[in-house]
């Protein structure tokens, strides 16, 4: 009988164990040292295509876009479009298959061959990289083409190869950003009546003095042989509401990563130029620590990026399967996931995407979306990056100091408590919490305050003492004068 | 025994400590007027060992002082909780060493004047502006704030700065070497000791095999014969 009991009470254990199975949320310290962290998200749920009632699996899918509460999904081996509702319950539903598009005006029914991106603007058309036909291809909300993105025929574009557009994103004037494959100089621009207008974000060319060393040496022809560009392709994009492109690249090299010259996440303005925001000690590059785990010892290579309403940026990285979320300050708020078959775990992610702060990962290999609801803990975070964003500095030091309750080791949150008391004018405290974490550029900020206000309540006494000082060393003199006189009488 | 037995009833007169005195205050002229100050230093004795040994006795200490109490302004990369202080210690002596015996080596062969003593003394008293500059500035990075931590900086490299021209003067001085001479070298000395490092880490990894190999072997006997 106690046996059994015992058995009951162990089995139950390890189901709860199972049930609430922790995963591996960490962050990185100032050190670059990995400190583990309560779950900021937990498994909601794992859709396949039989939960969504469709007759044929998903396969190879390649990318996900969120709209409202509509999720797409590009189901690229499959030529098709999905288009699911995420409804209230927190549950997927399929509300349409798009397979085929109705060319222009003769009612002709038009195939999809390949599409591996879907985006819809901001007039509701929808976007579709059409990869294998060779077109993007623009639709309203009956399918109907309104608009074909072909090759461009321009002298800036190399022409001879295979035109594979593979990502598409438009801003609110219809202008159409295209990333294709084999193309290394960038996005391909299109003005909104479908011209071509040029690159868009291509890599800088940085000239340091061993390139120019080289110049001087070569020859006519050595030079003109020499690339003039540094070539960058694109794997994914996505416009944030303010019209600016968050763009990952995993053409780097790997050193380059640690000194920000290889920049994997961008944030690109009109002109084409990176302006994200990097003030955390550790850049925005994934993993700081690559290690040598199951044989994988390659830098985080990013695969899809999502921008969240108060610009959080969400990153997966396909190398280790994990996601990344940073503020728009660049601090790491928290990473997780990984490489596996459990439930929150990848086997090859490739795109991620959301709708207000639930996350849907796409698995291509496994073909499924994870659902990604936030915790406590993570929802605590959000909401004090979003209070301090608005300026309730006092609101947001009491929701640092919740999330401190739940991870004590979380740097932002003193960082957050620090800037909050700087803002109140409580110096010294702001300076110690900035000290506790190493903050350099907000303990001076701290501590030049604090210093204008020591100085100001003591600069009474000091002056007494410098006018003390001076009138003895004055007085001193004169009686080693008066000293010496009488002494030469 | 008869000669510490001598050094310390040495320690109870007055005139030891006149003498290290008089010999530490020459350490002030010697790094303003490095010329003629190592030229007394070491021809005419101003110097001593004991002053010489609590120079770098100081720069040890300073040195250690100042990864702990200077602000984490101006250093940002120190992690005090990490540090251990003999590692930090033999940063200073090793290379302090390594310099003394492979210039010794190096300029014997080549008439230089000097010897080991004297360049070890010349070396260490070329320290003596590690110790006068980094304490005030070492006060000076706790009330700055990130924009002013530039002073730190150019006080910083200014005492690095002085250090190196100092120990250039000792060696042309010591050795009585023309410019030229010593600029070939300091470079001389600089490869020797490159190699003096390199030929030390060979032996210390081979005596680590041998001593290996004969422990591997008795714990191999020890095996057979239970």
């Amino acid at each position: 009988m106690m046996k059994r009991k015992l058995l009951l009470i162990a089995s139950l254990f390890t189901l709860c164990a199972g049930l609430f199975a922790k995963g591996d949320t960490y962050i990185y310290d100032y050190w670059g040292k990995m400190e583990k962290s309560p779950d900021a998200y937990r498994v909601s749920h794992v859709v396949y295509a039989d939960d969504l009632k469709l007759e044929k699996g998903l396969k190879n899918p390649s990318s996900l876009f969120a709209k409202g509460n509509m999720l797409y999904v590009a189901d690229t081996d499959n030529s098709r479009i999905l288009q699911l509702e995420y409804t209230p319950q927190k549950t997927l539903e399929l509300r349409r298959v798009i397979d085929h598009v109705n060319a222009n005006g003769t009612g002709e029914l038009e195939t999809l061959n390949l599409p591996e991106d879907v985006f819809i603007g901001k007039d509701n058309s929808i976007y579709i990289a059409d990869t294998k036909n060779g077109r993007v291809i623009r639709l309203d909300q009956d399918l109907n083409i309104i608009q074909v993105l072909k090759e461009p025929n321009d002298p800036t574009y190399e022409e001879g190869k295979d035109f594979l557009p593979t990502k598409v994103v438009a801003d609110s004037k219809g202008r159409v950003y295209i990333s294709a494959r084999n193309i290394n100089k960038g996005f391909m621009k299109y003005e909104y009546d479908g011209t071509f207008q040029g690159f868009f974000g291509a890599n800088e060319v940085v000239y340091n003095w061993t390139d120019m060393i080289w110049k001087k040496l070569s020859t006519q022809a050595q030079k003109e042989k020499m690339v003039l560009f540094v070539p960058v392709e694109y794997s994914n994009c996505y416009i944030d509401k303010e019209g600016f492109i968050y763009a990952v690249t995993k053409t780097f090299e790997e050193w380059d990563l640690k000194s920000d010259s290889a920049k994997p996440i961008r944030r690109l303005n009109a002109l084409g130029k990176d302006i994200l925001v990097k003030n955390a000690v550790n850049l925005p590059i994934g993993d700081v620590e690559w290690g040598d785990a199951a044989g994988i010892k390659n830098p985080s290579k990013f695969t899809d990026i999502t921008v969240l309403d108060d610009e959080v940026y969400i990153t997966v990285d396909e190398s280790r399967g994990r996601i990344f979320a940073y503020d728009n300050q660049g601090y790491l708020l928290f990473a997780f996931g990984g490489r596996g078959n459990v439930d929150g775990f990848f086997r090859q992610p490739s795109s991620i995407e959301h709708i207000e702060k639930d996350l849907f990962v796409l698995d291509s290999q496994n073909a499924s979306i994870t659902v990604f609801t936030p915790t406590d803990y993570g929802s605590l975070i959000y909401k004090a990056t979003e209070q301090f964003a608005c300026g309730e500095y006092d609101a947001s030091a009491e929701t640092w100091a919740k999330v401190l309750d739940y991870n004590g080791n979380y740097d932002l949150a003193y960082i957050g408590l620090g800037k909050s008391c700087l803002r109140q004018n409580k110096y010294k405290e702001a300076m110690d919490y900035f000290k506790t974490k190493r903050d350099r550029r907000d303990y001076s900020k701290a501590f030049k305050y604090y210093r204008k206000e020591w100085i100001e309540a003591n600069i009474g006494w000091m002056v007494v003492v410098i006018i003390i000082l001076v009138v003895v060393s004055f007085v001193r003199k004169i009686v080693k004068k008066i000293k010496w006189e009488l002494d030469s009488l | 025994m008869s000669y510490i037995t001598r050094k310390i009833s040495k320690l109870g007169k007055k005139e030891t400590y006149v003498h290290f005195l008089n010999t530490l205050r020459y350490a002030l002229y010697v790094i303003l007027h490095p010329a003629d100050g190592y030229w007394d230093l070491i021809h005419a004795k101003r110097g001593s060992y004991s002053a010489a040994n609590f120079i770098v006795i100081m720069t040890l200490l300073v040195h250690v002082w100042k990864l702990h109490f200077a602000s984490f302004i101006v250093q940002p990369n120190v992690n005090w909780e990490e540090i251990n202080v003999l590692m930090e210690f033999a940063k200073i002596l090793l290379p302090l060493a390594i310099f003394c015996i492979c210039n010794w080596g190096v300029t014997t062969l080549f008439d230089g004047k000097g010897h080991l003593g004297d360049i070890y003394m010349g070396t260490a008293y070329a320290l003596t502006p590690y110790t006068l500059i980094q304490i005030p500035i070492i006060i000076l990075s706790n009330v700055v704030t990130i924009e002013e931590s530039a002073f730190y900086s150019v006080f910083n490299a200014i005492s690095f700065v002085w250090i190196g021209m100092l120990i250039f003067m000792a060696i042309m001085m010591i050795h009585s070497y023309s410019f030229a001479k010593t600029l070939l070298f300091v470079i001389f000395t600089a490869f020797g000791m490159l190699v003096f490092i390199f030929i030390m880490l060979l032996f210390f990894s081979m005596i680590s095999q041998g001593v290996a190999y004969f422990v591997s072997l008795g714990r191999e006997v020890v095996f057979r014969l239970n």
